[in-house]
């Protein structure tokens, strides 16, 4: 149907994570909203195991465009195959997670469809058949309404966590509509040479809980506590501009308005103060604990649970009852 | 080797900004403005790139006349060539407007190699123009770089290393590239005081709609797809709760709320 909502699924060499599923939560409730079908849009080399698991989780079909020339991910290929998908079927709207992957893919295809696009959304609303997405701007102080009257389909990307997972349905099953492009390799600037993976155990966009710390960590080994907190609760570890400006952690850990958007269900802030920069990052977490010595730190005005405490002092003794509490 | 750099003015990341909330825009005047933060580590690959390989250097930005300040800064640090993409129908532009002006300019420029740019700008946000732009022209899309190895412009080549979601991707590409840099990929210099001096006195060359040959019905407000139709200030998360007493009961407390949340595997 010309009004559909689409959703693009990620994946890497055909692996997916559940998290790839994961917007086809908010596409369900938009598409009941608009009265109109959920489906998912893939790439890929072989796109069947990926439409199986898109169907139990609420997409009744999946448009998909196959071939070796997709198996890895590629930019370039992905994006002239997923604006061809969209400017065939002209769905009312497509989303994509807003990672490296899906901001790639999203903003080629919106300039290859020769229309702007709403990144990073933290909200979106079906309103008498007009879709209106919301995002956070400078520093999650304002947040900014976006229609989109001009173009369709509406491409938007969305925070990841910023909406509840599917339901999933092992019962369910739908159809998959593939659709031949003709792309080869000699169409395509860039080729992919390999793949260096990174030490970190727990990514921090996909992670539920993290544990960061700040400049009152006071120096790397000030880490070291957190990092045992975060292998104990399976968090990942961030860290302030300040501390990573010192070279206490790298970049890739860093949370803020220079560094990556977070939204776990809970983040444990140590030693940070709060500075709006910081706050940028993480202010839409569900559940922020703040550790701090100074009592008037700003980042107790946004903390669900405040420690007025030295977090040498506090973070130990918190370590050892997660272990005996949950028996680790 | 011909390399350009798309640098854009924000607002300082650690000033409050104000909405003018019935206009819809941002109240720009008594912000001190600076160089998007990534566009530095751009300006600065740029020099090395040039130190390392030889060639020149342009960089461009769209902006009001305010904007000269961020192509003065990169005069000073030794840029051979600097362009202002201005024009009142550039006003109220979205990401693939602007991406449309950038591109236009880099045409005009001519043999570019290599372009390099922020990941994203800290006003906006967006992180898309550059694989706009590298969409727009059909040059090759480097997001997301923390790594240059090589640029051999002879041989039209270049390899870089990605940082995406898990690790680092080794990705070789045809030149023309557009490249977008993340923090971290190296240490921005300063321009030092006679180059300052030097860009103070200099004329900022400006290109306009009709020099760019862009079609003014597609670019600006008029041009953008996406229409801004409300501001608002997000509700306060609520006052939390200072946990308060002797810290081995405070530590009991805040574990027991934390595992009540069922989040904790």
């Amino acid at each position: 149907m010309a009004n559909d909502v689409w959703v693009y699924i990620e994946h890497k060499e055909g692996e997916t994570t559940p998290m790839s599923f994961e917007l086809l939560g908010i596409g369900k409730t938009l598409a009941n909203e608009l009265g109109s079908g959920l489906c998912a849009f893939v790439i890929g080399q072989n796109v069947e195991p990926i439409a199986k698991e898109a169907f139990q989780c609420g997409a009744s079909k999946v448009y998909a465009v196959e071939g070796a020339l997709f198996k890895a991910f590629n930019a370039e290929a992905y994006s002239k195959a997923a604006s061809f998908l969209l400017n065939k079927h002209k769905p009312e709207l497509a989303l994509f997670r807003a990672t490296s992957q899906g901001t790639d893919v999203a903003a080629a295809s919106a300039a290859h469809l020769g229309f702007g696009l709403c990144t990073d959304s933290i909200g979106i609303r079906g309103e008498g058949g007009q879709i209106k997405l919301t995002r956070a701007a400078f520093g999650g102080n304002y947040t900014v309404t976006v229609v989109n009257e001009k173009a369709k389909p509406q491409i938007a990307t969305v925070r990841p966590k910023a909406f509840a997972m599917p339901e999933k349905d092992a019962s369910k099953s739908g159809e998959v509509i593939k659709e031949a492009l003709t792309l080869g390799e000699a169409d395509l600037n860039t080729k992919f040479l390999e793949f260096i993976k990174s030490q970190v155990k727990v990514n921090l966009v996909e992670a539920d809980i993290i544990v960061s710390g700040g400049r009152g960590t006071g120096g790397p080994e000030g880490f070291n506590v957190l990092k045992e907190l975060a292998e104990t609760l399976g968090a990942a570890v961030g860290a302030s501009r300040a501390a990573v400006d010192s070279g206490w952690m790298p970049y890739e850990h860093q949370v803020g308005q220079t560094g990556k958007t977070v939204k776990p269900k809970i983040y444990i802030a140590c030693g940070i103060s709060g500075a709006i920069q910081h706050m940028a990052g993480m202010k839409t977490s569900d559940c922020i604990v703040a550790i701090n010595k100074d009592p008037d730190a700003p980042i107790f005005k946004n903390a669900t649970i405040g420690i007025v405490a030295d977090y040498k002092v506090i973070v130990p003794k918190m370590l050892e009852k997660f272990k005996s509490k949950l028996h680790k | 080797m011909k390399i350009a750099v798309c640098i854009k003015q924000v607002p300082d990341t650690e000033a409050e900004v104000k909405w003018d909330t019935p206009k819809g825009t941002l109240k720009r005047d008594g912000m001190s403005p600076i160089t998007n933060p990534f566009d530095e580590f751009a300006l600065e690959e740029a020099l090395l790139t040039r130190e390392k390989y030889d060639g020149d250097i342009v960089v461009i930005t769209m902006g009001p006349e305010k904007a000269n300040d961020v192509l003065r800064n990169a005069l000073a640090l030794t840029a051979n060539e600097v362009h202002r993409c201005t024009d009142d129908a550039f006003a109220g532009s979205d990401t693939y407007a602007t991406a449309s002006v950038l591109a236009a300019a880099l045409k005009k420029m001519g043999g570019v190699d290599v372009v390099f740019c922020g990941k994203q700008s800290t006003d906006g946000n967006t992180g898309v123009v550059a694989a706009e732009v590298a969409a727009i022209l059909g040059w090759s899309p480097l997001t997301y770089v923390s790594k240059v190895r090589q640029i051999d412009a002879a041989n039209k080549k270049i390899v870089v290393e990605r940082a995406i979601e898990g690790g680092n991707e080794v990705i070789e590409a045809k030149l023309p590239a557009v490249v977008s840099v993340i923090k971290g990929i190296n240490e921005p210099r300063l321009p030092n005081l006679m180059g300052i001096r030097k860009a103070a006195k200099a004329q900022i060359p400006q290109w306009n709609a009709d020099d760019l040959g862009v079609d003014k019905g597609k670019v600006g407000a008029t041009g953008a797809s996406t229409k801004v139709v409300e501001i608002a200030v997000p509700p306060p998360r609520g006052a939390g709760e200072i946990l308060k007493g002797e810290l081995e009961d405070i530590a009991n407390i805040v574990t027991d709320k934390l595992i009540d949340l069922k989040v904790i595997k």
